[in-house]
Order: structure tokens, then sequence, then C-alpha cells
């Protein structure tokens, strides 16, 4: 961009506080307050962490850690998994949503909860529910068949089952909400007309509303993606990575390091991340700076 | 509207409405049910609480009185640090619409060299985790001497918030019509006035939204807050809420008490503010 810019003022001309001006000069002054804080907390941060990563020993104890892969296939199962069942059901929801009807109306005000209040309380919540000795939901399985309900958060699995759920019901109201405007946004002439020529609900489906929101789902779904990477609480307030640090995702296993003041093996492992995390962001900033 | 025929006509009605509260119900279940148990635990007495009934046999405000006069010892700050908690969220949502309206001004109205890459930088740091950028900010923060002081959170927090800031603010401006400012400049306004005069004003209902939203993100904001700040008169309420865990037999109908005492406000803040959240927010987040 900036070429284009030097291009109008080709013409050698004077210095370039002279060439500038006064409003560009008031640009510059009302840019600098953010320049500042990019300089001081985005640019010096990650060069300093990437140097902290420079050694090759750090990756080869990170290969060595059995933690480290077990977290690279959580974090991946959390993102292709959890993410495309979470889009799923906000499509549906969408759907649902867009139905013109007042006690829908109201639900969708309840529906927003989740995304509006804090993670910390709601997250602890869950936790409390899958206590294995007092949560209510042991109780109600005793009380229905006389037998001691699992252990939720002790198998892996269903322990990580179990945060992706958390972070589902924290995050699929923000994006059935977004799906909502997409699916409002498509001309209602169209569906009148499909009703006209006796369309079933799948072909009014299949050939007008996919059509019309599929980039706008497949966007969502890789930021989702992107953001997901970065989603501590769901997994550290209700796991915290246990049992035997076997539910750790990649932002959750930094974190671990940094407390065990390994701070190049927590870069180290952001690092690793990075041929994953770079393409999908190059793409989303090619399709959002448009 | 009543038509002969009405009673085929409103069995099908009743069909499509059973099928609709089919979907509905389970939702409604689905997203209350963490809250209502979090609700439970507030108005229970810690024996209800622990045998898992639905409803306590005696519900109570105990709880909240607990809280309020700071009779626990995991609650001996409470007062303190839910003034932090405010603090940091109103500084963050002040200095993020003061840092993002003026770049975004300059990015947009004054056309100033380079302004695009800024915007691209920016918009990069937005796609960046947060939970990634945490790890090196720490040992940012602790060579910047700011750790356990209120404003490594803040300024980390305006970092984070700052980018989508800038970005919805730049696309809300771009939308006024130029002939604006012209006009202003005809009238021999200096570039200051038009900010003041016309482009604030004009721009108020996205400054709300990114306002809410900075607020919002501070206050909700868990992980960067318990790595920045550790002093029990210096944290924020959800890192004292984390703290509840570190005893074996956690007073949890304590802990949740001061969760939905917590998680009042940013739901409060975000219903009033709803109308133009909807609007701002997704049309920065949703565009395809």
């Amino acid at each position: 961009m900036a070429i284009t810019l030097s291009g109008d003022q080709a013409i050698p001309g004077p210095p370039l506080s002279s060439r500038l001006t006064p409003a560009q000069v008031w640009g510059i002054i009302l840019l600098a307050p953010y320049l500042l804080v990019f300089l001081a907390f985005v640019v010096y941060p990650v060069c300093y962490g990437l140097w902290l990563a420079r050694a090759p020993e750090n990756y080869v104890a990170l290969y060595n850690d059995p933690i480290f892969a077990r977290a690279a296939v959580n974090t991946l199962i959390f993102l292709v998994i959890g993410i495309n069942i979470k889009m799923l059901i906000a499509l549906l929801l969408s759907g649902f949503f867009a139905q013109q009807r007042t006690w829908i109306k109201w639900l969708s005000v309840i529906f927003i909860l989740p995304w509006a209040v804090p993670s910390i309380p709601t997250i602890l919540s869950v936790r409390f529910m899958l206590n294995p000795e007092w949560g209510v939901i042991n109780h109600l399985i005793f009380s229905f068949t006389g037998d001691d309900g699992p252990n939720w958060l002790n198998d892996p699995t269903v322990a990580l089952s179990m945060a992706i759920g958390v972070h589902i019901w924290k995050s699929l109201p923000f994006w059935t909400l977004i799906l909502i405007t997409g699916r409002l946004a498509i001309s209602h002439d169209l569906f009148e007309a499909a009703e006209v020529d006796g369309a079933s609900w799948w072909q009014k489906f299949r050939y007008i509303t996919w059509p019309s929101m599929q980039t706008l789902y497949v966007t969502c779904t890789l930021l989702s993606m992107i953001w997901t990477l970065g989603d501590f609480n769901s997994v550290y307030l209700l796991t915290g990575g246990g049992p035997a640090d076997l539910t750790h995702v990649l932002s959750t296993l930094g974190i671990r390091y940094l407390r065990l003041d390994q701070l190049s093996l927590a870069m180290a492992s952001i690092v690793c991340a990075m041929p994953f995390v770079l393409p999908l962001v190059y793409f989303m900033m090619k399709r959002l700076s448009r | 509207m009543k038509l002969p025929g009405v009673r085929e006509f409103s069995w099908r009605e009743v069909a499509t409405e059973a099928r609709l509260l089919l979907i509905g119900i389970p939702v409604f279940l689905w997203t209350m049910i963490p809250i209502y148990h979090m609700f439970l635990f507030a108005i229970s007495p810690k024996e209800d609480a622990f045998s898992g009934k639905l409803w306590p046999d005696h519900p109570t405000l105990h709880n909240f009185e607990i809280v309020f006069k700071q009779q626990h010892y995991f609650l001996r700050d409470f007062y303190v640090q839910f003034w932090n908690s405010t603090l940091i969220a109103a500084s963050v949502g002040m200095l993020t619409l003061f840092i993002a309206t003026a770049a975004a001004f300059s990015i947009s109205r004054l056309k100033v060299p380079g302004g695009r890459m800024v915007l691209n930088l920016a918009l990069f740091t937005y796609f960046i985790p947060a939970a990634f950028l945490a790890v090196p900010m720490y040992r940012t923060m602790g060579n910047y001497g700011l750790l356990n002081n209120h404003w490594a959170l803040i300024l980390a927090m305006v970092t984070i918030a700052s980018p989508y800031a800038i970005w919805v603010l730049k696309q809300a401006s771009d939308k006024l019509p130029v002939e604006l400012d012209e006009a202003a400049v005809m009238d021999g306004a200096t570039t200051l006035q038009i900010f003041r005069l016309v482009y604030l004003p004009l721009m108020m209902p996205s400054l709300v939204a990114i306002g809410t939203y900075a607020v919002l993100l501070a206050w909700n904001e868990y992980l960067y807050a318990f790595l920045l700040l550790s002093n029990d008169r210096e944290i924020t309420l959800p890192v004292a809420l984390g703290n509840f865990l570190a005893a074996d037999d956690s007073p949890w109908e304590l802990l949740m008490t001061t969760g939905f005492i917590y998680a009042l406000p940013p739901a409060a803040v975000y219903y009033a503010f709803r109308r133009y959240m909807v609007g701002g927010l997704t049309a920065g987040a949703g565009k395809s």
C-alpha cells in the first residue's frame, strides 16, 4: 500500500515534513498511540518470545515430552471435531431462531446468556455438576438406577469431550447470532417462489439457503478455529489439564510450562503451532481486509 | 384470518409448533442448566447444595450475607477485588476507545500514509490467539517492571481489544460521506474540530458498541489477570474465584454466590447495550 501512495508523490520534492499536509500530520499524531501500544506490547513480546525459543534443544525436549504430543492431538480433536459440531448446530439453530414467533424471540434473548456472562463461574458450575460424589448428575443417576455414576472428569476422553461441550455452550450463541444475520439477509422472495413450486425444506436449504450462506459459514468456521486455539478457560477451569496431564491443549500447555518456569519451552510449543495458525490467519486477512 | 377449513389448517400449525418446541425446549434447558445450577448453589445452605437437590429445602440469602460482609477467609478482600475489576474494566474501556477512535479517524478520514499497513498489522494481532500472546506478554511485563501492577493488565487488555476496535470503527467511519469533511474544511474547520464536532457525534453508536466490548472483555478476562496479578489485594474477581479452588474443601456455595454476583454486571451491561452490540459487533465479525 505504501508503494501506491509514494507513487502519487513520486515527483522528487522537498523533504518529507513539508510534503505532508496538516491533516496528515494530525493523522500521524492520532495514529501514534496505537503504534506505541503495538510496538511495546505486540512487536517486542513476539520478538522476545521468538528469541527465547530459538535454541533447537527446546524442540528436541518438546518432541520427547509425551504431554506435548498428547496436547497437539487434543488440540486437533478440539478444532476438527468440536468446532465443526458447533458450527453445524449453529447453522441448524439459526434456521430455528429465524422463525417469526414471539416465544422464539424471547428464547433468543435467553439463549445469548452463556456468551454474555463470564466463563469462570459457569464453567466452575459445570465442573461441580460433574463431581462424582456431590455433583447433581451423579445424584440423579443414583436416585434413578441405584448405581454410582461414573467419575466423569477422571477419564481423559470424557473429560476432553466435556471441555469441548463447555466450549460449545459458551460460544454457540455468538456464532448462531452471526449465522442468523446471514440468513435474514437472504431475500424472502426466493423462499416464496420455492414455496409456490412446492420445494421441500431440504431443497430450500440446498438450493437457496446454503449457496447464499456458504462463504459466511466457512469464514466463521475458520475464525472460530483460530480463536479456539486460544481457548484457555474451557480446558483449564474444567479439567486443569488432568487427569495426569492428558487433556491439555496447546494454550493450557504453554501456561503449564510457564508455571514450571520453562519459558523457552512454552514459547517453543507456541512456535510449533505457527505453521498451522499462520496460513489460517493469512487466509482470514485476505478475506476480511478487502 | 378465520377461514373455512380452519381445523385442518390449525392441525398443521400445531404440528409445526410442536416440532419447533422439540428444538426450543432442549435449547432452553441446555442454556439454563449451568446458570440455574450456579443460582441454586447461591441460595442453598451447604448441606442442600452438596446433596444434589434441584431446589433447596430451605432457600436462603445467607450466602450473599457472608459475601457482602466478607465473613470467609476466601472473601476477606471481596470489595477491594470488586473495585479492582471495575477500575480495570473502566480504564480498558476508555483507553481502548481513545486509541482506537484516534487510529480509525486517522486511517479512514485523514488517509494517513501507511494507514492501510497499520490496519493490516492490527488485524493480524486480532487473529493471534490471546493465550499464545500471554506467554511472551507475561515476561515482557516483567521486563517493564509492571508485574502485579494494575497497569500491566490494563495495557495487556488494551492491546488485545484495540485491533478489533480499530477495525470495526474503521469500517463504520468509511460509511460516513466524504462530503461532510469537505464541507467542514470549506467552513474553515481544523482537523481537530472535524474530529470533535463532526466525527465523534456521528460515530456514537459504534463507539458505544466498542466501549461495551472492551469493558466486557476486560471484566471477563481470567488468563491474563491471573498471570499478571497475584497479590490478594491487587487481583480481580475472576482470579479470586479461581483461588477458591486451591483448598480441598472449597466452600462451593460461596464460590457460586460470588460468581453469581460477578456475572450480573456484564449480563446487565450486555442486555442494556444489546441494540448497539448486535449491530456493531456482528457487522464486524460476520463480514463475509
